[in-house]
């Protein structure tokens, strides 16, 4: 278990070494950034106290290593447009996205493993139609569009919740619902099919040969084996809820790190814009290191092989 | 002596998109305390699902059980199993009855330690606390030959081979002190030499226990040194039933007279050392059609009219010895009355 984990890691930091190089490198695929964040119209002499000032004029491999130090002293830059640090904008911001990605993948997780469970144990039922409605709407349905139909029925028609900001304890309410509709979906289906896989093994009639409740079959046997496939969706639903809430948190509002990206694009802030592709890569490889320690935790089978 | 369990005419059927399926057709028999009963029979003679039916491990649906009994009698209780609730019915089955299937790998739960997977059903039935279930079941592990038990309680299934897995089935099944076990086809998944371990297994946990033992199977050479009657199965019906003695020795149905001579034989000398084996004409029973004339008719070179037109009952032809057939082989001629 200890050397699997620390394969693991090793791993992952050599992950977040591959993903620093090309966060690096894309900014200067046409060789000199400054044309990418200096007005065209700007003289001549702007431009060059500018590459001096950024650096640019060094060798590419200084500039590298500076700029790896730097995020290892915690240095992203600052940002053009806000004239701050980098990675102040981003912890300030990151509180709302985590806060806003947890709330819809854990509303998502609860209601899909509720209704994928007993959908899936007892096929043909209600549930199970509600189930499969579910699983066909949650990953047909843009979350755009239904963020706007969101606003319009709950916000403008019933006047339930605000349309936006978070200023209200239940603003959280429809960005959430807009933004994990479709990871709940997906996990309906994916719950469902597991369940009706795992019913059918011989170890769960093994368990109802052992004369154990219908619950602690359920619970025990069915959702233990079920959550193996579980699990490792769930990781990559949140990594894409945190990464890819640009949309839901620009359509409201929402004061994150998707509507911090979406003006950093908008007004070519590159410092800016590599601080947050950074950080929401370290994010995604940080889940998907936590995800191979929970299977390792369910599975016994992979804590000891490797 | 009384039977523990006395099933009378029992019926299952399983509805399949492709029509029903007659499983099992008004099966009649006695299993008496401390006994072993070997029920043999082709894939599809109804040997499984008449003994899931029992306890209602069937699937259902599309599985029925549509009529019968099935009296379970131990002490001065007596109840029909097939009139219980699922809830009245789970304390018996793993509390009463217990169950060995037959492929030991895939029966135990991969992400679950073996010491949980033992322990569990006394928790349930028992009333035991975890630590006391996890002292019996050490001692359980050690019983069945698991040696370093008390480690071993915390290892997965991965870590055993397929006859240590099945040990930990055996525990598992006799984990209650039941008064029957249910072994389905416990060896057809392990090497020859790990069946002969396991069968003396269950052999000496029977003697320790007083425990009945219905034995499955359809290799003829583990029941002659295993059982002590057997059950003859064929379309859903029991066939023959007798001693295991009398079985070999005098068979009284044309199918059980036939598989007897198919088997190879070891010990044959002379002339029956080159003679052929002889092979059973002809294909089982159509399960989609309702059973109205002896399962066996077609196949057999015995078949006069009255096999055409109804379903032969066990007929008596010995001491707790009978055959579901109007023909008497002994004499040569339709049984007096057919």
């Amino acid at each position: 278990m200890q050397r699997y984990l620390l394969t693991r890691v090793v791993q992952s930091l050599f992950l977040l070494l591959g993903v620093l190089i090309v966060v690096f490198f894309l900014v200067r695929l046409t060789g000199d950034p400054t044309s990418l964040m200096v007005a065209k119209e700007a003289p001549a002499e702007q431009r060059e106290a500018f590459r001096e000032a950024m650096g640019f004029n060094r060798p590419l491999i200084v500039q590298f290593l500076d700029f790896g130090a730097g995020i290892l002293r915690g240095d992203f830059g600052d940002s053009l447009h806000f004239r701050q640090p980098a990675l102040e904008l981003i912890l300030e911001r990151l509180p709302a996205t985590f806060y806003l990605a947890t709330v819809a993948l854990l509303l998502a997780i609860v209601i899909a493993i509720t209704i994928g469970i007993i959908g899936g144990s007892n096929p043909g039922s209600a549930i199970d139609s509600l189930g499969r409605a579910l699983g066909l709407f949650g990953q047909t349905i843009p979350n755009f569009w239904l963020a706007l139909i969101l606003i319009l029925i709950f916000a403008v028609n019933l006047g339930w919740f605000p349309s936006f900001g978070r200023d209200t304890s239940i603003s959280v309410v429809l960005p959430a619902v807009a933004l994990g509709f479709g990871s709940m979906g997906q996990l309906v289906r994916l719950t469902r099919s597991a369940v009706l896989e795992i019913r059918n093994e011989d170890y769960i009639r093994t368990a109802r040969s052992k004369g154990i409740s219908q619950f602690k079959i359920g619970a025990r046997h069915v959702f233990r084996n079920a959550s193996l496939a579980l699990v490792s969706v769930i990781s990559i639903q949140y990594s894409y809820l945190l990464g890819g809430s640009i949309y839901i948190e620009t359509i409201f509002s929402w004061p994150g790190l998707g509507n911090l990206l979406q003006q950093a694009v908008d007004g070519r802030d590159f410092p800016l814009v590599q601080a947050i592709a950074f950080f929401i890569s370290f994010f995604v490889i940080a889940l998907t290191l936590l995800t191979d320690v929970a299977y390792a935790l369910i599975d016994p089978r992979i804590r000891y092989s490797s | 002596m009384e039977p523990i369990l006395q099933v009378r005419d029992m019926v299952t059927r399983f509805y399949s998109v492709d029509g029903v399926v007659h499983a099992i057709n008004g099966v009649n028999f006695d299993l008496y305390e401390g006994e072993t009963l070997a029920v043999v029979g082709e894939s599809g003679s109804g040997k499984s699902v008449t003994m899931m039916s029992i306890v209602n491990l069937i699937p259902q649906p599309p599985g029925k059980v549509e009529g019968g009994q099935a009296i379970f009698s131990y002490g001065e209780m007596a109840q029909d199993l097939l009139q219980l609730s699922e809830d009245e019915i789970r304390h018996v089955r793993g509390g009463q009855i217990g169950f060995i299937f037959q492929d030991p790998i895939s029966s135990l739960n991969p992400t679950m330690t073996i010491g949980s997977q033992i322990a569990e059903s006394m928790t349930e039935h028992l009333g035991f606390s975890a630590s006391e279930a996890r002292s019996k079941t050490v001692e359980l592990l050690r019983n069945v030959g698991i040696p370093d038990s008390e480690r071993r309680f915390n290892a997965y299934p991965h870590h055993f081979s397929g006859g240590m897995r099945q040990r930990v089935m055996i525990a598992i099944a006799v984990a209650c002190r039941p008064k029957i076990v249910i072994a389905d086809e416990p060896t057809t998944a392990l090497d020859v030499t790990v069946q002969a371990q396991i069968v003396d297994l269950v052999k000496r946990l029977q003697e320790q226990m007083g425990v009945a033992v219905v034995w499955i199977t359809h290799d003829l050479g583990v029941v002659a040194g295993l059982a002590d009657r057997v059950l003859v199965m064929y379309g859903g019906t029991v066939v023959e039933s007798a001693p295991v003695d009398n079985l070999y020795e005098d068979p009284r149905h044309p199918y059980t007279i036939g598989l007897l001579k198919a088997i190879p034989r070891l010990d044959a000398t002379g002339e029956a050392e080159t003679e052929e084996l002889e092979v059973i004409e002809g294909v089982p029973p159509d399960l989609y059609q309702e059973l109205t004339l002896c399962p066996f008719a077609p196949r057999c070179g015995y078949a006069f009219d009255r096999c055409w037109a109804e379903v032969p009952p066990l007929i008596e032809v010995g001491v707790q010895h009978g055959a579901a057939c109007f023909y008497d082989v002994e004499r040569g001629g339709p049984r007096n009355g057919s």
